[in-house]
């Protein structure tokens, strides 16, 4: 469905440029949720921005690597040069609701708008449709709030009408930047569940980006964790959660507080690297317990735990080889 | 939006009555006595009395205002010392020639200004950006009487096109008498286009990195259309305010203009007044200036609210 291969990002001027995300690769399969996990600045929502076609310009840009959406190559496509090549069915939710919707322009307009791209229609085709996508993320009043303007509603609702434009293209595969970061708790609750129920329904795939592991044990179904720019591991959650084999993974779990087992929580000791700092070996060796000196000269090599679990690791944990 | 108009028209009102208490009081700060200045150094004491009670400069200076205010309500402004004609009928002429201009030069700002700033924006950094903004630097630091000698030197010395001066009225003339206004138009626009230009690329730039432009992006609507109903929309905002500013300043501000042009316009004739000290004709200018302001500080504030539904009222 959506496939990622050795997408490679870098900023600055050609000759000093600085890889920020090196040769993440991944796939998602039709109907599943990925769940995208790692700390701030581990290249998580560059990778998603470039997979939808929406860096910024000028700013980071893809030097290598290729995007493809159900077989056809969009690595260099914005949104609406894929809708003209009929690869448009990728759609995005943003972190911040509060700024995420133009000010000056009714919702119904802005839900309208998207509609009008992707089905072509017009007038009452188009406004039955805009009824259709706020049925499905459950607003209710539609008359009401299709008239509203941003400023009049709350934050779960907001995030509720671009969950509704982001549906307008019928989405293969929906991409969720951190979309319950902004919003509270209950709030929270009840939109990781329309949104589980929404790829239920549809049979919509779903690239579920957070640094909550609570939300991810919830939500998906398969976990790529980033840190450095890289996928350092990648399993199906449930492999993930019982037996990680990355160290940073495993430093990641004891970093979470867990209502069942009382325990001091483990911080991981330093930062993460500023890109373009580690040159050579692995990214999380200055921090890994396991390190060893290898670690520090080559890049350690992509290892197979199990057929649906791989790990970017030279000792990886529970292989009898970690020290 | 009905009441929010009221409330605004409310508070205009207000600001006038202030404004015309401070214009009717500070004028009489200025040194110099008109009744010298209208009878010359010979004049006798009894002379300079008499004309002094006949104009009511005698009588205190609350009821000098109330008089004047008064008569302002009901259209009359006095009478001119120095013409010895009403006040109204000695700036009528100047009000048609400022107004006029500042019309069309305010066509020719956002004829220019608006489109050109939004394609310096859409390809900031490129060297067409480069170019405008150069461009733009430029027609903003020439001095206007240089910009309108060099016109008039082309346009009218040279090619014969268009008059080089004076303005009579369309109200004698009919319409094609706009074209004395043409070049002076111009010759405004040059600088106040090239603020506008800048600022259009600037706050377009600005609006360009919020979130919501992003979302417009991600809908797959077409580059043209994330300008048009998302940047721009959002920018009017900042260049609306800016554009009432510059449509203000410019009805009382085209002194240099005017000057070189030979219009009538009230820049000039304000200036002459005051060097004449012909106060009821200052007192009527800068009064019908004020209430021009003040229209136009209004109309930029009721669409301000019809382009931003965040403005409420307060």
């Amino acid at each position: 469905m959506l496939a990622v291969r050795d997408l490679t990002i870098c900023v600055g001027p050609a000759a000093k440029a600085v890889d920020i995300v090196s040769a993440v690769t991944f796939s998602i399969d039709k109907g599943e949720v990925l769940g995208l996990v790692g700390e701030s600045g581990s290249g998580k929502s560059l990778t998603s921005l470039a997979i939808m076609g929406l860096l910024p310009t000028p700013g980071p840009r893809v030097r290598a690597g290729r995007i493809e959406l159900d077989g056809s190559d969009v690595t260099a496509l914005q949104p609406w040069q894929r809708v003209e090549a009929g690869a448009g069915r990728l759609a995005m939710i943003f972190q911040e609701p509060m700024t995420s919707l133009n000010p000056v322009l009714r919702i119904g307009d802005q839900i309208e708008e998207a509609v009008r791209v992707h089905d072509g229609t017009s007038g009452r085709l188009a406004r039955e449709r805009v009824r259709e996508l706020l049925d499905m993320v459950r607003i209710p009043d539609a008359a009401v709030q299709l008239a509203a303007f941003p400023h009049q509603l709350s934050g779960g609702m907001r995030q509720r009408v671009m969950i509704a434009i982001a549906l307008a293209c019928r989405p293969q595969v929906l991409i969720a930047d951190e979309p319950t970061t902004a919003l509270d708790v209950t709030i929270q609750v009840q939109i990781l569940g329309l949104l589980r129920e929404l790829c239920d329904r549809l049979d919509m795939a779903m690239l579920f980006i957070t640094h909550d592991l609570g939300v991810i044990a919830q939500l998906v179904d398969r976990v790529a964790v980033m840190y450095g720019g890289r996928v350092v591991e990648a399993a199906d959650v449930g492999e993930l959660f019982g037996a990680p084999s990355h160290h940073y993974t495993r430093a990641l779990m004891d970093c979470m507080p867990a209502p069942s087992r009382q325990r001091r929580l483990r911080p991981i000791p330093g930062q993460a690297p500023r890109p373009g700092t580690i040159t050579a070996g692995c990214v999380f060796a200055p921090r890994c317990v396991a390190a060893r000196d290898v670690c520090r000269e080559a890049l350690p090599p992509q290892i197979r735990i199990s057929e649906r679990h791989e790990a970017l690791c030279a000792f990886p944990l529970g292989s009898g080889r970690s020290p | 939006m009905w009441s929010y108009a009221l409330k605004r028209g409310g508070a205009t009102a207000v600001t006038l009555v202030a404004a015309s208490v401070v214009i009717f009081a500070f004028i009489h700060l200025v040194p110099g006595d008109p009744i010298y200045i209208l009878l010359g150094d010979t004049a006798t004491p009894d002379q300079i009395d008499a004309l002094r009670r006949q104009l009511g400069l005698d009588q205190p200076i609350i009821v000098q205002y109330l008089r004047w205010a008064g008569h302002a309500l009901s259209g009359d402004l006095g009478r001119s010392i120095f013409f010895q004609a009403p006040v109204l009928s000695v700036i009528a002429d100047g009000v048609e020639t400022s107004t006029l201009l500042a019309s069309m030069t305010m066509i020719w700002v956002l004829l220019i200004g608006v489109p050109i700033g939004t394609i310096a924006a859409m390809r900031h950094g490129s060297w067409l950006d480069q170019c405008l903004s150069g461009a733009a630097m430029l027609m903003a630091s020439v001095p206007t009487f240089w910009v309108g000698l060099y016109l008039i030197l082309v346009f009218a010395a040279w090619l014969g096109w268009l008059p080089s001066s004076g303005y009579p009225s369309i109200f004698e003339g009919g319409i094609a008498n706009l074209r004395y206004l043409i070049l002076p138009s111009l010759t405004l626009a040059a600088p106040n286009a090239a603020l506008i230009l800048r600022l259009t690329r600037a706050s377009m730039l600005d609006v360009s990195r919020e979130d919501y432009v992003r979302t417009a992006r991600a809908k797959g609507i077409r580059p043209w259309q994330v300008v048009r109903r998302h940047i721009l929309r959002n920018a009017l905002l900042t260049i609306v305010s800016a554009f009432g500013f510059t449509f203000a300043a410019l009805l009382s501000e085209a002194v240099v203009t005017e000057t070189v042009f030979a219009l009538p316009g009230i820049g000039r004739l304000v200036v002459q007044s005051i060097l004449r000290r012909d106060y009821p004709v200052i007192q009527g200018v800068i009064l019908v200036v004020v209430v021009l302001y003040l229209a136009i500080n209004l109309v930029v504030d009721l669409s301000y609210r019809l382009l931003d539904p965040r403005v409420e009222l307060q």
